[in-house]
């Protein structure tokens, strides 16, 4: 893990683009100190509005701001945010087509010392099927930084899923970054990982340890998840014959889903997928060792390969 | 605004009855919709429409036009029928009202029919969406007004009271909030499915200034919100008392008429009660 969190890297983006757009407002429901927003909150405090414990006010607050011709972002926990808010986001949002940008924090496990309620591993498949939404899901701290400015000059509904903690740096800054396009991070032939997310490093270390024992990985990072780089998926299996997916999210609904529907419709080659295997994950006091419990671990990806290459042959 | 005059009153109350009449039409037409809280609301709608919006027909994404947002969105009938009386589009584009890609939704879609400030149907959102407004005419330095029509029914749901609590901390002035105490809904009696009251403690409670006014009487209506433009540092809740499908005898006060579509026999005795003469 890197030192910056995403969460932070996210907070100190926001409040410097603020200075750069004057649309652009805030919202939190008391966890400011936690999504980081209150960097943005200090530094423009008559553009951030604290609703309180109450996400689905939250997103409707931000809708009206939103129709009276400002840009708002909403910070919360992505648990909360994508289930519990998840009408006034289906509805308000998605439906009215109402340009709120929702900034979901504490994803996936990273939340490790609060356990199952505060994690959230359905989220991108609650968020994924709704029109009009845009999925983004940031590998590190630094691209979590670098997509701010981006979706806030994209219009249309985007949720973006920020992990509590950092993750293994994969994104050089001023790399370029567009919506709906997947990045090639690694070349070769024989499987093609698809990662997001946090775990686009660990399918990294995969990638070299799997080269270890002669195996050649492609590796692609999916930060878009919908609107979905299907021309990517398409020719890396074409190429490779063979993909695994990972990500920090339950195998149902998320990456491997998406994954699985591009690819049974065009190119059906063996897929695997990574990622919590259906159920509640646990407390931990370290977030890297829950993610190995949680069935995230390089072992788990590289076994992953190992099946996919023996389904290939 | 001021206090109506004979004329205006006269005026208003024949739009009422206009309102009822074509929401009624648009409904038996299409085979589907919602009356009872349809004819409720005519009067309510009869003076936002045509005495106290600052809006312009022509220019219906004017930015300084005050906003509203019919939070119940299954009165769309006497929405439609507010808006293109008023001139927002015309009638004819009702006649095919439900049918497949006709112009206008089931439900207000704010991309579909001019006019519509905010898309609804889901109950509950019109409050805090309203907050999130009058916020956004405050940051803007805009004169522009709020108003959300809500069903009463719709109280009984959290959200409500989480965009009444947001209002009121925000001491949003500009935010006008109109309930349409009818009393019934889908189940029944809105006392026997979920009691509200004290309804008017209620808001108080959460720091809003509070109206209570016969919902027919569009002189009653009309001075609350004008009272509402004298209160400076709190949103104004009218909770407006109703008769759930006022003006048909058949249909007032029966959870029924919620959401059923009347027959020809009904629909035939529900235009001559409502004092239209048949053409056909």
């Amino acid at each position: 893990m890197t030192d910056l969190s995403m969460r932070e890297a996210y907070g100190r983006a926001l409040a410097e683009y603020g200075e750069t757009n004057q649309r652009l407002v805030a919202l939190d429901v008391d966890t400011s100190a936690s999504t980081l927003s209150k960097f943005f909150a200090e530094r423009f405090p008559d553009c951030f509005f604290n609703i309180g414990i109450a996400e689905p006010c939250m997103v409707d607050v931000a809708v009206g701001l939103a129709l009276g011709g400002f840009l708002p972002f909403i910070n919360g926990f992505a648990s909360i945010l994508s289930l519990r808010a998840l009408e006034q986001i289906r509805t308000c949002v998605c439906y009215a087509q109402t340009n709120v940008k929702i900034a979901a924090g504490y994803a996936g496990v990273s939340d490790f010392k609060d356990g199952a309620t505060h994690y959230s591993i359905s989220d991108l498949a609650n968020v994924r099927a709704l029109p009009n939404m845009t999925v983004i899901v940031p590998a590190d701290a630094a691209e979590a930084a670098a997509w701010v400015p981006l979706i806030a000059e994209y219009d249309g509904p985007v949720y973006l899923r920020l992990s509590r903690a950092g993750a293994l740096p994969v994104y050089q800054s001023g790399a370029k970054l567009e919506i709906g396009k997947g990045r090639l991070l690694r070349s070769g032939d024989d499987l093609t990982l698809v990662a997001t997310g946090t775990m686009v490093g660990r399918c990294f270390v995969a990638a070299e340890k799997l080269s270890a024992i002669g195996i050649d990985a492609r590796l692609l990072e999916v930060h878009t998840l919908k609107p979905l780089d299907r021309e990517l998926l398409i020719s890396a299996a074409e190429e490779t014959g063979a993909v695994v997916t990972a990500e920090e999210h339950n195998i149902i609904g998320g990456l491997g889903s998406a994954v699985a529907e591009a690819l049974a419709e065009t190119v059906p080659i063996p897929i695997e997928r990574v990622g919590i295997p259906d159920r509640f994950c646990v407390t931990g006091r370290d977030l890297d060792k829950l993610m190995d419990h949680s069935g995230l671990s390089v072992e788990n990806i590289i076994a992953a390969a190992m099946r996919v290459m023996e389904r290939k042959r | 605004m001021s206090a109506l005059t004979l004329e205006k009153t006269f005026e208003l109350e024949e739009i009422a009855r206009c309102l009822r009449v074509d929401s009624l039409k648009l409904i038996y037409n299409r085979g589907a919709g919602h009356p009872g809280g349809a004819l409720s609301a005519a009067e309510i709608m009869a003076v936002l429409y045509f005495h106290v919006l600052q809006i312009d027909p022509s220019r219906p994404e004017w930015k300084e036009r005050d906003r509203f947002i019919l939070s119940k969105g299954h009165a769309s009938a006497v929405y439609y029928a507010a808006l293109t009386r008023r001139g927002f589009f015309p009638r004819s584009e009702l006649d095919t009202w439900g049918e497949l890609d006709c112009p206008h939704q089931g439900h207000p879609d704010r991309f579909k029919t001019p006019g519509v400030d905010m898309t609804s149907g889901l109950l509950g959102h019109g409050v805090a969406i309203g907050v999130g407004l009058g916020l956004s005419a405050r940051l803007n330095k805009m004169s522009y007004r709020t108003y959300v029509l809500l069903g009463d029914g719709e109280c009984q749901g959290g959200i409500v009271w989480e965009g009444a609590m947001a209002a009121s901390k925000f001491r949003l002035a500009n935010l006008t909030v109109i309930i349409d105490y009818n009393n019934v809904q889908l189940d029944g009696p809105v006392s026997a499915v979920m009691p509200l009251e004290p309804l008017a403690d209620k808001w108080a409670a959460c720091g809003w200034h509070v109206v209570e006014v016969n919902g027919h009487s569009v002189q009653a209506v009309a001075e609350a919100l004008d009272l509402a433009h004298q209160i400076h540092d709190r949103p104004t809740a009218v909770l407006a008392y109703t008769t759930k499908g006022r003006g048909v005898s058949f249909m007032e006060n029966q959870s029924y008429w919620h959401g059923n579509v009347p027959n020809t026999e009904q629909f035939k005795q529900a235009l001559i009660e409502l004092g239209e003469v048949e053409n056909d």
